[in-house]
């Protein structure tokens, strides 16, 4: 078997351990070398990950597969945590002496999210899914000093354990009705044109609750805005993108490639959960005075557009999930960097907070406004691109009411990002000193501005990376 | 005689139970202690189902093997955070943890 293709794996792990191990060696303060080396090592496994993208292998009889779904989100995963890592620096000086240590957690995380994209197997599935989520409880109760962080990692793990649990119930449903926990032969098993047996049916109910939760979709989302909001910045930002990115991998495994035949099942439920995702999280949104929070919000309707892609499951729709994931990542930590930036500055993620930024930071303020704009799906902005894949891979698969919540809630969504930018132009400029960026975040910023513009101008290559990449039922 | 239904209601009951104890309880500690309690209903039914739906591989067993030792990891993590938020609010009780709108 051709182990080099499970490098970036074993390469992003044992990253995290070297990254640990020199911490320890260089207490009480952390060598610089620390996030060198983590940063270089990413940028290494990117570029592997890049240039073996068409190499395709099944490890353990199916239980592993490296294949273009599963290295299309290597890319995502690893480049959010390149552009986090980026990003982070002067906050993460906030974590003193045990700065290595995050920069490990953060390294597992990865490592587990590109085992739940590779998974073939619940058995894998479930051990990547554990890896991310305790790395990302302690990363969310990391600040020790900040008594809302320690809020919020431990209500992160009382409800994530909790969804856990069930999602593995629902697991030994399936597994009872089909005997295997490998996808391809639970596809096999329970490929019958009979209706579905009700263990079935219960199993898939628990798996699609345990996965809502894990994208944080309504109803299940009652956790995301609370970490969210208590989490280091850079935590909530990856937590975000790649956390989510991930559950998404594993929710297309899980359905397309394991319960295919169960679609007209799952289909209705996955739209309706997606329809209640995007009302609810724009609706909630528009209250929010804390960007923070917003940002929360927002990420939750956000998910709500991916399972309009994935209700659709047709080509069209499925690709958009792909294509949509991926300039996620760009918008999303775009606005989280220039967050980040200003609560250094400021020390407070409030409206407020980014009064006068227009004068104050010219380039932070359009890398945000873009950024912004590009999550509420304006053209030539990378997200209209998106949506516009995902509302038409629905209206195709017949779901056109679905299309027409997803765009008139993209409208309302206008209202709450434009309140940041008007915050930032026309807001009353209590100070008046320029922000400062260090170099890193400043590369950080232009890489997701001009990924952002580029792939709204040009969305092909993207498209076609997607196309190619996407699972079908 | 003892069949699959058995233990599969007797999980049942135990995730039933489990589900209960982490919304009711507030204690912290309590609260992990019912995770738990779910995570071992999980276990039963894949070691049942393994024993009578699919004899001959130990796929079951070799899942309730993960899930034991991640729910180790889990509970040592959560522990920890239990201690980090003792240390600066004098309380395990989820009702005092009130800074974030739960």
């Amino acid at each position: 078997m051709p182990y080099g293709l499970l490098a970036p794996e074993i390469a992003v792990t044992s990253l995290g351990l070297v990254v640990l191990g020199v911490g320890l060696l260089s207490r009480p303060r952390p060598h610089p070398a620390v996030r060198v080396l983590a940063v270089s090592g990413l940028a290494l496994v990117l570029c592997w990950v890049a240039l073996t993208f068409t190499r395709q292998a099944s490890f353990f009889g199916g239980v592993y597969q490296v294949d273009s779904f599963a290295s299309f989100f290597r890319l995502l995963f690893l480049s959010a945590a390149l552009l986090v890592l980026l990003m982070s620096g002067r906050y993460a000086a906030r974590f003193g002496p045990r700065l290595a240590e995050w920069y490990a957690f953060l390294l597992f995380a990865t490592a587990g999210m590109m085992v739940m994209a590779g998974s073939g197997d619940l058995i894998a599935l479930y051990v990547g899914l554990e890896l991310m989520t305790v790395s990302f409880y302690v990363l969310s109760g990391y600040l020790l000093a900040d008594a809302r962080s320690a809020e919020a990692g431990l209500k992160y793990l009382v409800l994530g354990a909790l969804s856990s649990a069930v999602m593995l119930f629902g697991m030994s449903l399936v597994f009872a009705t089909a005997r295997s926990t490998v996808f391809t032969a639970i596809a096999a098993a329970v490929a019958a044109p009979a209706p579905s047996p009700p263990a079935l049916l219960a199993g898939i109910a628990l798996l699609a609750a345990g996965f809502a939760f894990k994208v944080a979709a309504v109803p299940f989302h009652m956790w995301a805005p609370d970490i969210y909001q208590g989490a280091p910045t850079p935590v909530t930002a990856y937590l975000a993108v790649a956390s989510k990115a991930a559950a998404f991998a594993a929710l297309l495994r899980v359905f397309l490639a394991a319960l295919p035949g169960q679609l007209p099942d799952w289909q209705p439920v996955v739209a309706l959960l997606a329809a209640v995702t995007i009302v609810a999280g724009n609706l909630i949104a528009l209250a929010q005075t804390d960007v923070k929070r917003l940002l929360a919000y927002s990420s939750i309707a956000q998910a709500g557009y991916l399972l309009v892609g994935l209700s659709a499951a047709n080509p069209y729709g499925l690709r958009g999930v792909l294509f949509y994931a991926m300039l996620y990542v760009f918008a999303n930590v775009g606005a989280f960097a220039v967050l980040t930036l200003v609560e250094v500055d400021t020390g407070g993620t409030g409206l407020d907070s980014f009064n006068g930024l227009g004068q104050r930071a010219p380039m932070l303020a359009m890398v945000m406004t873009v950024c912004l704009l590009s999550l509420a799906g304006i053209p030539p902005l990378a997200g209209f691109a998106g949506k516009f894949y995902l509302f038409a891979g629905a209206v195709q698969a017949g779901y056109l009411w679905l299309a027409f919540v997803g765009l008139l809630m993209s409208m309302v969504s206008v209202y709450y990002y434009l309140s940041v930018a008007k915050a930032m132009y026309i807001g009353p400029a209590e100070r008046t000193a320029p922000v400062t960026v260090p170099s890193p975040a400043r590369l950080c910023l232009w890489v997701c501005l001009a990924a952002t513009l580029a792939i709204g101008i040009y969305p092909g290559p993207l498209s076609a990376l997607a196309q190619v990449s996407a699972l079908l039922p | 005689m003892i069949g699959i239904s058995h233990y599969l209601l007797v999980a049942t009951a135990l995730f039933a139970i489990g589900a209960f104890g982490v919304v009711a309880k507030r204690n912290a500690i309590a609260i992990l202690m019912s995770i738990e309690l779910m995570l071992n209903a999980v276990n039963i039914n894949f070691v049942a189902i393994d024993r009578y739906l699919a004899p001959g591989g130990a796929l079951g067993q070799l899942f309730a093997v993960f899930v034991i030792a991640v729910a180790a990891a889990e509970v040592s993590v959560g522990l920890a955070l239990v201690i980090s938020i003792y240390r600066q609010r004098r309380s395990v009780n989820l009702d005092d943890f009130n800074l974030l709108k739960w």
